[in-house]
């Protein structure tokens, strides 16, 4: 006999819906069944019509976020059997439902590409100098903060940007860290104007729960607690450079 | 013509009661409240001690009633609860190292509440001495 679990999509249909509403669907359940294998599960046997995102099915591509009994989750690494009683899954929190467990992430992107999320340097090593070299208390500086993969359940569990939309949120500050903790780079005092205002690492209020949710083990909130030391180390400085 | 309608789920006041973590959050943050008020009826104390002798004891007198007893109480509580979940918190902002190492999130920890330790038995000696 196979036993079968109950699960509750929020769903949402542009075309119909004014607002979102709740739909049930018995699934069958085996223990190594991933929410992912789920949702195919539902569009192939039992509901053609139902959206999601995803790609890789490991963790890796970050498309498959999406709010599981309240909680951000990738679809990919949660499992039925630690939801016996069953799953209310619904969209990532925070973002606009474009339809169904589709969100609209746009203003996360756009927020990814605003902290320059590259190597800045003006005088780059020419070729005969050899290449970089990074010791490993370097590279631990900014290791951790480079694995992120994007996929929004930080800005998910973050109520700050819930609240308001204007700040720059985990993810980017994360990725901002990232950048200028990296040996090789020179663009710090480029990205401290973005630490240093409202909307910058001063927004955190350090709920911590992005570090809590991510699937990376990336550690955001003190990404954030470090750009704030940073970010007042800067402006005691500039009290004793008036002329700046 | 474009079909998108994308739809915006409003978080409503009672945010912070949807998920265990947002509420703890909440109480940990509203315990510092707790600490402002008793930060002011400590200050109201130094502005009596500045009017003289006889005003600072009227503040002392005062503040022996039960009321204030229960009041201090529980200032000593939440304050405790304060300082555990900010003891906890402190590693984050930091990023020490000992050579190559980087000095363990526990180590912080332990020096908060050693250093809590040290303030503490310091006002206590300043007290009864």
């Amino acid at each position: 006999m196979t036993d079968s679990i109950k699960i509750d999509i929020l769903r949402y249909r542009p075309e119909s819906d004014n607002e979102p509403v709740w739909q049930s669907y018995d699934v069958p359940f085996t223990n190594e069944m991933s929410l992912l294998e789920a949702l195919a599960y539902i569009k192939d046997e039992l509901d053609p019509t139902l959206s999601y995102r995803w790609s890789c099915r490991m963790a890796i591509c970050g498309s498959c976020g999406m709010m599981v009994n309240g909680v951000p989750k990738l679809g990919c690494k949660t499992f039925l059997r630690d939801y016996k009683n069953g799953m209310k899954v619904e969209a990532l929190a925070n973002f606009p439902i474009e339809r169904d467990l589709v969100v609209d992430m746009s203003d996360f992107i756009e927020k990814l590409e605003a902290i320059k999320p590259y190597i800045i340097n003006d005088n780059p090593r020419a070729l005969e100098d050899g290449c970089h070299t990074q010791s490993p208390k370097q590279m631990a500086q900014y290791k951790q903060f480079s694995m992120c993969i994007n996929c929004g359940l930080c800005y998910a569990a973050c109520p700050q940007y819930g609240l308001d939309k204007s700040f720059t949120g985990p993810a980017a500050l994360a990725l901002l860290h990232r950048y200028n903790q990296d040996s090789r780079d020179a663009g710090k005092a480029e990205r401290m104007k973005i630490v240093n205002a409202e909307e910058g690492a001063w927004g955190c209020t350090f709920v911590g729960y992005c570090s809590k949710v991510c699937p990376k083990d990336v550690d955001p909130a003190a990404a954030i607690q470090l750009g704030k030391v940073d970010s007042a180390k800067d402006y005691v400085i500039a009290m004793f450079k008036p002329g700046e | 013509m474009s079909k998108r309608k994308p739809y915006e789920r409003k978080m409503g006041a009672t945010w912070w009661l949807k998920n265990t973590f947002h509420t703890k959050y909440i109480i940990r943050e509203g315990s510092s409240l707790v600490i402002a008020i008793y930060s002011f009826v400590l200050l109201f104390g130094l502005f009596r001690l500045s009017q003289g002798a006889e005003a600072f004891n009227g503040w002392v007198e005062a503040m022996s009633q039960p009321g204030w007893i229960v009041f201090h109480l529980l200032s000593l509580a939440w304050t405790l609860y304060h300082s555990i979940t900010w003891f906890s918190l402190a590693p984050k902002a930091a990023n020490i190292w000992l050579g190559q190492k980087r000095v363990p999130d526990s180590w912080i920890v332990s020096g908060m509440y050693g250093a809590l330790a040290v303030i503490s038995l310091a006002g206590l000696i300043l007290v009864l001495i």
